[in-house]
């Protein structure tokens, strides 16, 4: 338990050094311009391809479980649309850039420790906290929501396409049912969601390589750390997040 | 010039250092001697501030440095320069990059000023044409003499080297030597090196300071050094067979 409360401790410590000014914001900018880079742009693709088959899938699965006559065609469509807006394209896709951008930063910022690149910026008189960690959480924040939104179209166009192509439904009952009460709020809320989740990811992940003490072994530790912490940390925010937001 | 009174240091109730009480003078090659594990790398640490000490003092010129806040402790450290033992060049920048960072961190210098600065001090080490290569596509011996650069870069008062040839060869070792020497007097640094290479020592040992299991047990330079009555000294400085000979043939 004191070793938990601890860790806690030295989190909220380290978020403290991470919040500090910036001893040169231009440096700074350039940073967080090469970590958009890094942890959005390059996190397109596997949120496109990932997305295109939950949407599929979901309306595949939906389809299957109205085939009951007594439930209109447009189900699936709106079937699909909630479920990628309120639950996958953001919860899903959260745990899976916990994935590959917490293990990615992770690694970085452990991989710089033990090869004393953090002391040495230490020792230059940098803040190593701040430079290495805030541009992480602000490329994060601001550009995971962009990925939501991606993560939205690419589900329903996927979904659209697994409907018409394997013939479930007609395109107009799917484009009629995505449509269909639609709630402008959930929008919101899955952004909102998001924007949480990022700041999770980053911040856990960055912890967790920035005290790695030993070598590629604690690495590799800290690495699965930051991905099984930050997963079981986005799920617990969901709910208490769900709870605040939708109740 | 950094003075060092009584300083202690332990981790997990283990004494690792005791009692080391030291001055280290500017324009010289001050070098910490000892067995792997005798306390060298802590020390150091310790003086540039990367441990904290359980009690003691460090001072640079005037100044208590392990009773500083973070800020004043801040501009001390601009004043630095250190070479890890693994270099610790930044693998995600160029060389170039990695040498102009400290010059885009704390300098308003124009790009063509610190493009110049960067030059001046890639050319002081004997690196050329490599502005652009990373950290990996670099020999050891040239990652060395990158992170001098790096260090030299801002014009420090104050240079720590870490084992700086560990996994070189002889004669690239003895050439970094030679280059931390020629920029110690150059620029009248204090230059702290930590070694337990003894061509190293009968090098560059002006000021040599030996350590064992976490106590200085002998100051001296590099002509009083093979006539110690230090038997610690004595078994670490005439550890081979060959230097065994010698000794005994004197």
């Amino acid at each position: 338990m004191i070793k938990f409360l601890t860790q806690i401790g030295r989190y909220f410590m380290l978020l403290g050094k991470v919040f500090s000014i910036p001893e040169k914001p231009s440096v700074y900018y350039k940073q967080t311009m090469r970590e958009f880079v890094f942890l959005g742009l390059n996190s397109i693709g596997i949120i496109t391809i990932i997305s295109f088959f939950m949407g599929a899938v979901v309306t595949l699965q939906t389809a299957y479980n109205t085939e009951n006559p007594i439930y209109p065609a447009y189900l699936i469509g709106l079937g699909c649309r909630d479920s990628m807006i309120l639950e996958f394209s953001s919860t899903v896709a959260a745990l899976i850039l916990a994935g590959k951008v917490g293990s990615n930063i992770s690694s970085e910022i452990g991989t710089m420790r033990v090869t004393e690149q953090i002391d040495a910026l230490e020792i230059m008189g940098v803040n190593s906290a701040s430079y290495l960690i805030l541009p992480k959480i602000i490329a994060t924040v601001i550009f995971n929501p962009f990925l939501t939104l991606i993560s939205i179209i690419v589900g329903i166009f996927g979904g659209w396409m697994a409907c018409v192509g394997l013939g479930v439904a007609t395109s107009e009952d799917y484009i009629y049912g995505i449509q269909y009460a639609f709630i402008p709020y959930y929008i919101t809320y899955s952004l909102i969601k998001t924007v949480f989740f990022a700041f999770i990811i980053s911040s856990v992940s960055a912890f967790q390589g920035y005290y790695v003490v030993g070598g590629s072994l604690e690495v590799g530790r800290a690495s699965t750390k930051a991905v099984v912490y930050s997963s079981v940390l986005i799920l617990l925010f969901n709910v208490l997040l769900t709870q605040l937001l939708l109740s | 010039m950094i003075t060092i009174n009584h300083l202690y240091k332990s981790f997990n109730g283990h004494n690792v250092l005791e009692d080391i009480s030291v001055v280290f003078e500017p324009g010289k090659t001050n070098l910490i001697i000892g067995q792997s594990g005798s306390g060298k790398t802590v020390l150091l640490k310790s003086i540039v501030g990367l441990h904290d000490i359980d009690s003691g003092e460090i001072w640079y010129e005037d100044k208590l440095f392990n009773k500083l806040d973070f800020t004043s402790k801040k501009e001390i450290r601009k004043e630095m320069g250190m070479l890890f033992q693994g270099s610790a060049l930044f693998d995600s920048l160029t060389v170039e990059q990695n040498v102009i960072f400290p010059l885009e961190m704390f300098t308003d210098k124009t790009p063509e000023e610190k493009i110049d600065r960067v030059n001046f001090c890639l050319n002081r080490v004997n690196i050329k044409n490599a502005n652009k290569l990373f950290p990996a596509e670099l020999s050891g011996g040239m990652r060395k003499r990158v992170a001098i650069a790096r260090a030299i870069s801002l014009n420090p008062k104050y240079l720590f080297c870490d084992e700086p040839n560990s996994g070189l060869d002889p004669i690239t070792a003895i050439l970094i030597d030679a280059l931390i020497k020629e920029l110690t007097e150059e620029y009248s640094m204090t230059t702290i090196v930590n070694t337990h290479d003894m061509n190293s020592v009968m090098e560059i040992g002006e000021k040599i300071i030996f350590i064992s299991e976490g106590v200085k047990c002998w100051e001296g330079n590099k002509n009083e050094i093979l006539n110690s009555d230090c038997e610690k000294l004595n078994d670490f400085v005439f550890a081979n067979s060959l230097a065994k000979k010698l000794r005994a043939s004197k």
